[in-house]
């Protein structure tokens, strides 16, 4: 799977650090959004929409928790930056290649 | 309005899902015991009950829209603002829109309308949840076919 964009990264290290009112320079390309960045529930639900309006997707977090929670995949495949970046630079190429 | 069953929504008049909207009746009651308090001698609608006349329109038109999938909780109000006193025996309009859904959230603003004017309004965030039993589901399409949601 190709790396994330660096250009995506900063926006969503701008808008996790604005939403949450965190540091931004604490938040690294493997920051855990949860267990480094102290993230919570509702925390994460303001970043999902702050993310999906800005980018113009709709993150399937219900789908992600289900796959955590189900054992397809581990928590830090969606949570941990560079990964969760990454997953939003698939998500709007897909919705690119859809248009 | 059943203030005590926390219900604030007597009527769905409009559902427009083109337009991702929807108009709801609400008439205050002339007695209740939250008048007791709020204020003794004066009874008033309190604002936070306002507020949550335009959430649960809104949680009403996220229901309809998503054909009762997920239950819409209130997580977030941005922007509220209570611009005139309500009293007991007033009947207002309730409308809210969808501006933006997503997986796990539902974005709305809504407004609390008496006689046209505008009395509150606010920014609703929901978060939708699965629903906790069948049993609540259900009971959900109920109470919304009885006020003709669906």
């Amino acid at each position: 799977m190709a790396d994330y964009k660096q250009e995506t990264f900063d926006v969503v290290a701008g808008i996790i650090a604005e939403v949450s009112s965190i540091d931004r320079t604490t938040i690294a390309a493997d920051s855990h959004a949860i267990n480094d960045l102290g993230i919570d529930s509702l925390d994460f639900l303001d970043v999902t929409f702050a993310i999906d309006k800005k980018f113009g997707i709709k993150m399937p977090v219900e789908k992600w928790m289900e796959d955590v929670n189900e054992g397809r995949a581990k928590a830090e495949e969606f949570f941990v930056m560079r990964n969760l970046v990454r997953h939003i630079d698939d998500l709007v190429a897909a919705k690119a290649a859809a248009a | 309005m059943r203030l005590e069953r926390f219900q604030m929504i007597d009527r769905v008049e409009r559902l427009d899902r083109a337009a991702l909207s929807i108009v709801c009746r609400c008439e205050v009651p002339l007695q209740s015991s939250v008048f007791e308090g709020h204020f003794p001698g004066h009874p008033l609608l309190p604002g936070t009950l306002m507020i949550e006349a335009i959430a649960q329109c809104c949680g009403l038109l996220v229901l309809a829209l998503q054909d009762f999938a997920r239950m819409p909780v209130l997580v977030g109000v941005d922007k509220a603002r209570m611009r005139a006193m309500v009293a007991p025996g007033a009947v207002l309009a309730a409308e809210g829109r969808l501006v933006q859904e997503g997986a796990v959230y539902a974005a709305a603003t809504g407004r609390l309308l008496s006689e046209g004017r505008k009395v509150a309004e606010a920014e609703i965030r929901l978060g939708t949840i699965p629903f906790p039993s069948e049993q609540l589901r259900a009971d959900t399409r109920g109470f919304a076919r009885q006020i003709g949601l669906i």
